[in-house]
């Protein structure tokens, strides 16, 4: 397997990559989020995402031939197999039954004669006897018989590794962080196997956060940056301190951090403080934050996906299940309850702005003055005495006319429907919903993600000023650490769903580096 | 201590999840002093609803093993099944070949209509149900169209007992007297007064075998793989939407095979509506045996039409008894059975709801926890 190089169609994801792996090696390959390794595993894995949105340039080479994959099952053919970070099992199966799907050993019978195949019945001696080759191949023990559905998370992993096991033309195993949700005993068992793989001739390519599980089980490191390689050595050659540097790397010295840092900020008041948050949210889990937010800054909350920093502002906010206590102002706030939060005088701008930001086919008008009507009854006349509340027009469009202006939105009028602007605007309409609610408080969740550079900068401006100008105080939510350094007094690194340290923004990117892996479960 | 509370704690698992089972059972318990039915007649009674009933129910189980849900289309079936046994009591082909030579006919159109069916409920993928529901109207309503003016002009209807004078269209009532119980005498035996027809009986449990082998076979694998994770499976590579539609093909022309069994067992038929309550009768029998949206057995089919029907049974009775006015039971029975399917309904998202829970109250525990040891 040998010479894979791609760059990538577009806005520029992954730039020249180009590395080669060898039977029976396992290469670690790591980087921060954004850096193009999920991109990069989706192409060698013919995902339907790249094909649609306009494939890839460069050549993939196995054994020496390039191969093209038009969609996953070529890349199966082919002797690919990928363990994705989210599982892909049927709850309600038996282990044996997952490791088959769709591959289960069959007999014939008479009515299949007739009526073909799909009617074989299923040979669950055979099925018992491969599913039990499988796990042994992998080497941990896991307990066929058992239904998914009441397995703990390792072993679900497990069971999709040994499903890839399990096909006899398996030639390279991408595992994408599978110890992610594993204990560290099952993490041990895990890479154990990833040896014994390796020593029957399968190659392994091997994400993770964990740093020190690369040096431990892999040959080679490739760290990624920004869609480049920026580095590729053998694991025997560096540590994990360099790899943390290749991986924040950018040239860590000359970034500027917080152009200015409120000095000052240290003995504010603290506006709000949360005390042993958890959030029951899909893939974001946060357990037991205590987080104090000082008045009038801008705190940033930042870490790896997966580990929860977007549970916190969504857990707070009441959209997904929460406990713990939040108080703000001195009062406390109810949790799950949306409503609440916004009655505080809290707001949200939302990672997800097309689900949860925006209305999308009503016009930037509307979109802006929404909430704040809703909530404020702002832009409402009153007739007879406060009995029929009536749109105020003018109101609602010299408000939204305002924010256009000072955003920069790029619209044809105001009146113009939100799903027909671009991404960039798109997030500043969500502020301009935000600042229109004029709040105390704005908890901000990833505002630059999917918008160009030029978008990104103004939108962060515009974050800076409302803080500074208003005395707002802001929480933002970012994958991006250069981004948060640049804008925020503080920065708290979530990790495992806990918060691993709160840092001035002016340290420096390895610390933070350090902060994001340490707890990563 | 901790014993007691989690036997307090499955047992009231065990009401949650059986709830309309157990409510039920109290009502025949309640009714039947009430009815003052002799226990032969009641027994006789059950036993003829059940050969007349589970083929229909059975009909049921594949869709909701492929995560369809309860399929209200199964109508489509039954009429499907009516226009096959027009066609046979017009060429006047009576006794057990008239059935069979009616559930062969019927096998083409139940296809039909099930392939039809299944392609728009893979448009409208966890709405299956009220798509069904709502092509029950639709359908019901173009064989009408073809029962009322297409037969006799365009689709040769010769024999007078069906056709109506003027030349097109069909009686009211489609008279099966030839056909009637041909099935259920066959074989026929009288245990204590109580009369058994054994090749119902039979063809039933010939259902059941085959539902059961079904499910062992690589179609009844995937089916069952579809329906509890579809993403999942269209990444293994199986062929979700194929599945889908014959899971509800296959249960269309069960349907149709059961309105036949059904029909000759009461020996004639209103032309226009038979089929318009037999979905929702179906259903709410099998949801009264315990079946969930997502999870329904052959033992659940069997325990509900014994349920319901001892219900169907007494509650006119009852009602006579208690009020004075028969027809208060015959209310009674109809907006039960609309009220089971709603409870079954809302049971399930609660579930659903429930479990989604208990994902952050095992995180708030496991934090509690966590604060203690430190």
């Amino acid at each position: 397997m040998r010479g894979i190089k791609k760059d990538f169609f577009g806005n520029q994801v992954l730039t020249d990559i180009n590395f080669t792996l060898e039977a029976g090696q396992v290469l670690g390959l790591c980087g921060e989020n954004g850096a193009g390794k999920s991109t990069l595993m989706k192409i060698l894995f013919g995902m339907d995402v790249i094909r649609e949105t306009g494939g890839y340039s460069g050549d993939i080479l196995i054994n020496g031939e390039k191969a093209a994959f038009n969609t996953p099952f070529d890349a199966l053919a082919a002797g690919i197999g990928m363990v994705h970070q989210e599982f892909s099992l049927i709850p309600g199966f038996t282990a044996t039954e997952n490791i088959l799907l769709n591959r289960e050993p069959q007999k014939k019978n008479v009515i299949s004669e007739v009526f073909g195949d799909r009617l074989n019945t299923l040979d669950y001696k055979e099925m018992d006897r491969r599913a039990a080759a499988a796990i042994e191949k992998m080497g941990v023990e896991i307990d066929a018989k058992m239904i998914i559905s009441s397995m703990p998370v390792g072993h679900k992993q497990f069971t999709e590794i040994a499903r890839e096991l399990s096909k006899d033309q398996l030639k390279l195993l991408i595992l994408d962080e599978p110890t992610a949700v594993l204990t560290e005993k099952e993490a041990e068992a895990l890479l154990d196997s990833i040896r014994g793989m390796a020593a029957q001739g399968i190659s392994v390519i091997f994400i993770t956060h964990r740093l020190h599980e690369i040096l431990a089980v892999c040959d080679k490191v490739v760290v990624m940056r920004d869609g480049h390689v920026v580095r590729d050595v053998p694991a025997g050659q560096t540590s994990v301190d360099d790899i943390t540097r290749w991986m924040v790397g950018r040239d860590v010295q000359s970034t500027a951090a917080s152009i200015e840092t409120k000095a000052e900020a240290a003995d504010a008041k603290i506006i709000m403080s949360i005390k042993n948050l958890w959030v029951d949210m899909p893939g974001e889990t946060v357990r037991d934050v205590s987080l104090d937010v000082r008045e009038g800054e801008i705190l940033g909350i930042g870490g790896l996906a997966g580990q929860g920093k977007l549970g916190i502002p969504n857990g707070v906010m009441g959209l997904y299940e929460a406990g713990g206590t939040v108080v703000f102002d001195g009062r406390e706030i109810p949790l799950n309850s949306p409503r609440k939060c916004l009655d505080s005088s809290l707001a949200f701008v939302s990672e997800d702005r097309r689900e949860v930001g925006l209305l999308l086919d009503e016009s930037l008008e509307w979109n802006v003055a929404f909430p704040a009507m809703q909530i404020q009854d702002k832009f409402l006349k009153k007739l007879l005495g406060g009995l029929i509340k009536w749109r105020d027009e003018r109101a609602i469009h010299q408000v939204t006319q305002k924010y256009v202006d000072q955003l920069q939105i790029k619209c044809t009028s105001t009146t113009q429907k939100a799903r027909e602007l671009s991404g960039g605007n798109q997030q500043k309409i969500c502020l301009a919903k935000a600042f229109a609610l004029e709040p105390k408080f704005l908890f901000v969740s990833e505002p630059t993600r999917g918008i160009d550079v030029g978008a990104k900068a103004l939108v962060l401006d515009a974050l800076r000023q409302f803080n500074r100008e208003s005395g707002v105080t802001v929480v933002m939510i970012s994958s991006e650490l250069e981004e948060l350094r640049q804008t925020c007094d503080r920065i708290a690194i979530v990790s495992g769903g806990r918060v691993a340290g709160i840092r001035p923004a002016a340290d420096s990117s390895e610390s933070f580096g350090a902060l994001m892996v340490s707890q990563v479960v | 201590m901790k014993m007691k509370k989690d036997l307090r704690g499955q047992t009231s698992n065990f009401l949650q999840n059986n709830l309309v089972p157990i409510m039920f059972i109290a009502i025949c318990i309640v009714c039947y002093p009430l009815a003052g039915f002799s226990p032969s007649y009641l027994i006789n009674e059950i036993v003829t609803r059940m050969g007349r009933n589970i083929f229909l129910i059975l009909s049921l189980l594949i869709p909701i093993m492929a995560g369809m849900g309860l399929n209200f289309g199964m109508t489509l079936g039954a009429m499907a099944g009516q226009i096959a046994l027009i066609f046979v009591t017009d060429w006047q082909i009576w006794g057990i070949p008239g059935v069979v030579l009616a559930m062969l006919l019927s096998i083409p159109l139940s296809a039909l209509m099930g392939l039809m069916c299944g392609k728009l409920m893979n448009m409208v993928k966890g709405r299956e149900m009220i798509l069904g529901y709502m092509m029950n109207y639709f359908v019901g309503g173009l064989y009408q169209l073809v029962v009322l003016y297409m037969m006799g002009p365009i689709i040769p209807i010769k024999h007078a007992s069906i056709r109506l004078p003027r030349g097109y269209g069909l009686r009211t009532t489609v008279n099966l007297t030839n056909l009637r119980q041909c099935l259920d005498n066959q074989f026929a035996i009288r245990v204590q007064g109580v009369k058994i027809p054994v090749l119902t009986f039979i063809i039933i449990g010939a259902l059941c075998l085959f539902i059961l082998w079904f499910r062992r076979t690589k179609l009844g694998q995937d089916m069952r793989a579809v329906g509890q994770d579809m993403e999942v499976a269209r990444a293994a590579g199986i062929k979700v939407e194929r599945t889908r539609i014959i899971a509800i093909i296959m249960s269309t022309v069960f349907a149709g095979f059961g309105q036949i069994i059904y029909l000759q067992n009461i020996g004639n038929f209103p032309t226009c509506t038979a089929h318009t309550q037999i979905g929702m009768f179906c259903i709410a029998a099998l949801l009264v045996g315990g079946a969930s949206v997502e999870k329904a057995s052959i033992g659940n089919v069997f325990l509900g039409v014994i349920l319901f029907h001892t219900m169907f049974i007494m509650a006119p009775r009852a009602g006579a008894a208690i009020t004075g006015n028969a027809m208060i039971g015959e209310y009674f029975r109809v907006f039960v059975s609309y009220g089971v399917i709603t409870l079954a309904l809302i049971m399930y998202e609660t579930k659903k709801r429930r479990a989604r829970s208990q994902g952050g109250a095992l995180l708030a525990l496991a934090q509690k926890e966590g604060g203690v040891q430190s």
